[in-house]
């Protein structure tokens, strides 16, 4: 079912919500990989606010969705997430990074609650959730599996053992995202490593590729309606700005991660606000 | 063993250990043309970056993928270039692992593996990103010469050494800075030469990496409060291990605590223990290191601090061994 205007609105408010928790934390922090949190916000939001068949109170039901974030540099937009969600306090964003903390940079599935994958080192990701989505077959349960990567990340050959694994068995219960953020630590990913055509090798590699601008809710949404309907494993494309939503860093591989002090904080909040307000103004043109 | 240009103390406290390895290598790159270097998306971080600067010709960066970039150095060393190749060191001791055991250590190519973020020195990335079990794994690999250096100066004198060495070297060196243990490097750096940092004979301490400055301040502590004479050596290589430093050490103080940001389990604790068992001399012993958990995530100092690695938790192990009743006779006879 299509996306309402009023879905799409509270998912906007919410992502917005989100991102500015994902801000609030680095700067709590001190740094963060900030960019690469920003870049996937909106997949992370309307998964844990619109499609994820999870429960608040049992967060280890056996029967629910799982989600494997790959990139899991990310914990600094994932953590917020879990945190708003109510798997874990919220005050414990708080203390991100420090030490004894429960949440370091990369989230500890038996420390963080909701975390289905302890990821962190690239390429990782999409075996496991090849993995889980496999024993869902095995254990004759419906649920689905939805993965993250990085596009950096790709250039790890696992991932694409995993994506012959994907297409071998038909996992067309597991769904994966591309973060297409186009940027990696040491610049733009077509500098370091050529990956394109990159639809074209995930189409040969056997996926049913959609392509999608991954800061437009309304066009992620509907590709995931696709990918649950479809006989065939999907992987959502979704064209990203590391660092969506704050000016002097969209777009620059430089805020891979980055300090936050005082002054830079208010000028990101303002940026978010902004940022917000032309998404607002989108959904009013666009949204039926 | 002075590198090109001699380090001093002020550069000691503005260079993070990995410049003063990036730097080394730069000077190791215009002296010989052979080098290469390469990289899997961590130019900056691991700081192989400065020798891209001034060789972007010899210098390849191959994106997000260890293995590859393993296989490739090891392609590039068979037709007769130097590849130094860096990356956080738990990707290159276990990410790659099957490359560095088959296509470097089995072929005995010389390639230099210099691996970054070493230990728990990227306490707060976790467990994913904390090595803990290199030293184990490459122990482990024939023919790899296996070094930890203690400071930025010690860095530089075992990157030059390592290049000087034909065959295939791993060294671990810890992100960020490190306290300073050398203000000069003319302290007489060998591959597999321990450095005794302070004279003792009441017990030993052996220390590898950011433990070895820890040991000191300890040894100098305990001798001003408990009046103890505290050895400390630096083992900088644990393979080759420098067996007759440890065996010195066994009959000279009959007592041992080692001391590593590394599981017990495989690493400096295990290398030494196995030097004592085969001497047959039994000795007071403690492991200092991970106690076969993983670490908790925080600030590399403060996770020194909880694991007991630290100053206080040497001193605390140095006062645990001395107090076991251990028969000072140098008869080993009557010895269980
Ligand atoms: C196996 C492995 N190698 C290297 C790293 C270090 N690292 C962390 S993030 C990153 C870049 C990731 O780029 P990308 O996948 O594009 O992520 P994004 O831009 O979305 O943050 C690298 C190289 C790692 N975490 N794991």
């Amino acid at each position: 079912m299509s996306l309402t205007k009023d879905e799409w609105l509270a998912l906007e408010k919410k992502a917005h919500e989100l991102r500015n928790l994902c801000l609030d934390t680095t700067y709590w922090a001190g740094s963060g990989h900030i960019g690469g949190g920003m870049s996937c916000m909106d997949i992370l939001t309307i998964l844990y606010h619109k499609y994820l068949n999870i429960k608040k109170d049992d967060p280890d039901w056996a029967d629910r969705d799982r989600f494997i974030l790959s990139k899991g540099h990310a914990g600094i937009a994932y953590a917020p997430v879990l945190c708003d969600y109510g798997y874990n306090d919220k005050e414990q964003l708080k203390t991100f990074n420090l030490t004894n903390s429960k949440m370091g940079i990369h989230l500890d599935s038996n420390k963080v609650v909701g975390v289905d994958a302890s990821t962190g080192s690239l390429g990782h990701g999409l075996p496991i959730a090849a993995g889980t989505a496999l024993a869902a077959r095995v254990l004759k349960k419906s649920y689905m599996t939805y993965c993250l990567t990085g596009d950096g990340e790709l250039d790890e050959g696992s991932n694409w053992e995993a994506a012959m694994t994907i297409n071998h068995y038909n996992l067309n219960n597991l769904i994966t995202f591309v973060d297409r953020n186009h940027n990696m630590i040491d610049g733009n990913t077509e500098d370091v490593m050529k990956l394109e055509p990159l639809a074209d090798k995930f189409t040969s590699f056997g996926f049913d590729v959609k392509k999608v601008d991954g800061q437009n809710i309304k066009e992620l949404c509907d590709a995931v309606d696709y990918a649950l309907a479809s006989p065939r494993p999907v992987l959502i494309l979704a064209d990203t700005a590391k660092g969506a939503g704050i000016k002097m860093m969209e777009n620059n591989y430089k805020w891979h991660y980055g300090a936050i002090d005082d002054k830079l904080y208010e000028e990101c909040k303002k940026d978010l606000e902004e940022y917000y307000q032309k998404r607002v103004e989108r959904v009013e043109r666009e949204a039926k | 063993m002075a590198g090109g240009f001699v380090y001093t103390a002020v550069e000691s406290t503005e260079m993070s250990t990995a410049e003063y390895y990036g730097n080394t290598l730069a000077e190791l790159g215009r002296e010989h043309p052979e080098i290469v270097a390469l990289t899997a998306d961590l130019a900056n971080s691991t700081k192989i970056g400065i020798f891209q600067k001034e060789f972007p010709d010899r210098f390849f960066n191959v994106g997000i993928a260890e293995q590859n970039m393993f296989g490739v150095a090891a392609g590039m060393a068979k037709a007769g270039c130097v590849p130094f190749l860096s990356t956080f060191s738990v990707f290159a001791s276990l990410r790659c692992a099957d490359q560095l055991h088959t296509d470097i250590c089995y072929q005995n190519v010389n390639a230099k593996i210099i691996a970054t973020h070493a230990g728990t020195s990227f306490g707060q990335a976790g467990s994913t990103h904390h090595a803990i079990v290199d030293f184990a794994v490459t122990r482990a690999m024939p023919n790899l010469t296996v070094i930890c250096p203690a400071d930025g100066v010690e860095t530089a004198n075992a990157v030059r050494a390592a290049y000087e060495l034909n065959g295939p070297v791993y060294i671990r060196i810890n992100r960020g800075f490190d306290r300073v243990l050398y203000a000069d490097p003319d302290y007489g750096f060998e591959i597999g030469k321990a450095v005794e940092l302070h004279e003792g004979t009441d017990i030993t301490v052996i220390a590898t990496g950011s433990c070895a400055f820890q040991a000191l301040q300890a040894a100098n502590f305990l001798e001003n409060a408990d009046g103890l004479k505290v050895r400390v050596l630096n083992m900088h290589t644990l393979k080759p291990l420098d067996k007759d430093a440890v065996l010195k050490a066994i009959m000279d103080t009959r007592r041992i605590v080692t001391v590593e940001d590394h599981n017990i389990i495989g690493g400096l604790g295990s290398a030494v223990a196995e030097v004592m068992a085969e001497a047959g001399k039994g000795c007071g012993f403690t492991r200092l290191g991970l106690k076969d958990t993983f670490a908790p995530i925080g600030l590399h100092e403060d996770i020194m601090s909880m694991l007991g690695i630290d100053s206080n938790g040497i001193i605390a192990a140095v006062r645990d061994v001395m107090g076991k009743d251990f028969e000072l006779d140098d008869n080993w006879d009557d010895e269980v």
